[in-house]
């Protein structure tokens, strides 16, 4: 995922010149290429986030484009006052990109967990946030942040992750998209968990229970239609995210779902828990523990449906 | 504007009548704050700042970074006086429905970037000042920083970064009064060196009496003090400046004048209500 995010950034890079590249000292053996074609427009601008998002305030209000990047908390919580403050505020083209949302890291421990950092992004007055479901929603999702004026958090995963669509989707920032229609329930994911609803609904589909799944890179400005829709038409949504099921994806349905009038809609978010894991694994094993298997999706789902409509 | 034709005292006292009125007005407070900074922005907004008030936003324009951003009242006269908006603005500062708020804010003629909390604007100054190297431009970037400001390690990661890309165009001028928010920099976070502490950081520093016009002047019309790196001047000055019963104290941080203290404080001036 992050080398289709470099892979757009360059070929945007190639034709406007307003596009520069901060990094927070991160970035090995992925922003190589860049840096040898556009090294006057990037930045290795060390260990020192709070001044990373204000440098790229000031140059975003002197007209430049500009992307910074780093992994995990670093680009949002370190210095989240310079984001409200000097990003969102002035409204300018800054985008923060961040690199290993969720549990990406895994047995690296939980500094580098980015759990929450779509909660905190979401609440920010101009901001919009984004988690492309596959390296092609993220290669897709890189001009539109370019081309949308104002801040724009993207919250990529690693560089492993499954191809989930056959060829690129239509992507636009506020939309979702539709990998799978249905009738009997709706899977909406956010960011990677995405190929795990897709999983989950070939299962589902195997025990007669035929599941939407939507994908909704943008968490905010949420595609509340096509919420109200699934809910009309399905009955059943369940919200996945590799994020605290506070304030991230589940909580953004919940709120248009408890907000809509005379729809009967059973819902359940998964997420992570609120708490931090004292578990040592790995993305998998972590997902695991928090409940977040394919085999957790296709359960509540099922038990949604028994609970009947 | 030639220098001899500038009267600076005259343009330092209609900053600090004007904000004295202003935040009597509006009972605020930062009145210590911004008497602190009259003289230098006298000096800046008088001759020094290359801008323009008919065309705001013209890309060549020095821009002026207010880091501290609660003094912003005597930057709002400075504006005002040199006409980026009308006088008649002054008279709401701070007040309901008015377009002038309590901390810097950007979107009003003339604001370059919104400060309140410390420590954020000597990292945008080196983003403008940054892209002006990118566009091969001329102009300048001066922002006021506060002895807050200079707590904050935000501000030494940008004064690292502005001597990592010999950002020579910017400029940090510290109102070095040495009281802060709830007490005197020696007893809450000594300071001291701080010309050094900037100049161990890579920057060109220099220390002036930042209430003396002459030194002001000079120092700032010296900008590069030395070539591909940034400029430091360590202005010292007194919290308060101007008004005997005000100086140096760290309760006019937050004190609004009454009637009589108004009328005191602009007798000191020399000036009528």
């Amino acid at each position: 995922m992050r080398k289709a995010f470099v892979q757009a950034l360059m070929d945007m890079a190639g034709d406007d010149e307003r596009i520069h590249l901060f990094a927070g000292d991160l970035g090995f053996s992925i922003f190589e290429p860049f840096m040898e074609k556009f090294s006057s427009r990037y930045i290795n601008m060390g260990v020192a986030e709070q001044n990373m998002i204000g440098v790229a305030t000031g140059m975003a209000l002197s007209g430049k484009i500009v992307f910074v990047y780093s992994i995990a908390n670093f680009p949002t919580f370190r210095c989240l006052e310079q984001i409200r403050n000097d990003v969102c505020y002035h409204n300018v083209n800054v985008n923060i990109v961040m690199g290993g949302g969720g549990l990406s890291y895994g047995s690296l421990g939980v500094t580098h967990h980015a759990t929450e950092d779509m909660a905190l992004m979401r609440a920010l007055p101009n901001m919009t946030v984004i988690a492309p479901g596959d390296p092609l929603e993220a290669e897709q999702a890189t001009p539109a942040c370019a081309s949308w004026p104002g801040p724009c958090y993207l919250r990529l995963g690693k560089t492993t992750e499954p191809g989930v669509h056959e060829s690129l989707p239509s992507f636009s920032i506020g939309r979702a998209i539709m990998l799978r229609d249905g009738k009997d329930a709706t899977l909406i994911s956010t960011g990677c968990m995405l190929y795990s609803n897709v999983q989950a609904a070939e299962i589902l589909a195997g025990r007669g229970i035929s599941a939407r799944v939507l994908s909704m890179p943008t968490v905010k400005p949420l595609d509340r239609d096509a919420v109200l829709a699934a809910a009309g038409e399905t009955g059943v949504i369940v919200t996945v995210e590799e994020h605290s099921i506070i304030g991230g994806l589940g909580s953004a349905v919940a709120e248009v779902l408890a907000e809509a009038s005379g729809i009967d809609c059973k819902f359940r978010r998964m997420g992570v828990k609120d708490t931090f894991t004292h578990n040592v694994g790995n993305q998998e094993y972590l997902l695991k523990a928090h409940g977040l298997s394919v085999d957790d999706i296709v359960n509540t789902v099922i038990d949604l449906k028994k609970e009947g409509r | 504007m030639p220098e001899d034709t500038i009267d600076y005292k005259a343009f330092s006292t209609r900053i600090r009548a004007q904000v004295l009125r202003m935040v009597h007005r509006a009972k605020s407070g930062h009145l210590g704050s911004s008497l602190s900074i009259a003289d230098i922005l006298a000096v800046l907004y008088g001759r020094i700042l290359n801008v323009d008030p008919a065309q705001p936003d013209w890309p060549e324009r020095d821009r002026f970074i207010l880091s501290k951003g609660h003094a912003v009242s005597a930057v709002y006269v400075a504006l005002a006086e040199r006409g980026f908006f009308p006088r008649d603005w002054l008279l709401n500062y701070y007040l309901n429905g008015s377009h002038l708020p309590g901390h810097i804010t950007y979107g009003v003629p003339g604001v370059e970037a919104s400060a309140g909390a410390l420590g954020h604007g000597l990292p945008i100054g080196c983003g403008m000042a940054l892209a002006a190297k990118c566009d091969d431009k001329k102009y300048r970037v001066y922002v006021i920083l506060s002895d807050g400001d200079c707590d904050e390690g935000s501000t030494w990661e940008a004064a690292l970064f502005a001597h990592q890309h010999k950002l020579d165009n910017i400029v940090a001028i510290v109102d070095y009064n040495k009281i802060q928010g709830f007490g005197r920099t020696k007893e809450v976070l000594d300071l001291d060196p701080l010309a050094e502490k900037w100049h161990s950081f890579g920057w060109s520093a220099r220390e002036i009496d930042g209430h003396d016009h002459r030194q002001i002047e000079q120092a700032l019309l010296g900008i590069p003090f030395e070539s591909e790196r940034p400029s430091c001047i360590v202005a010292h000055t007194v919290k308060g400046k101007g008004v005997s019963f005000m100086e140096d104290d760290v309760a006019w941080h937050y004190r609004s004048p009454d009637d009589k203290q108004l009328r005191e404080a602009l007798d000191e001036l020399g000036v009528s209500e």
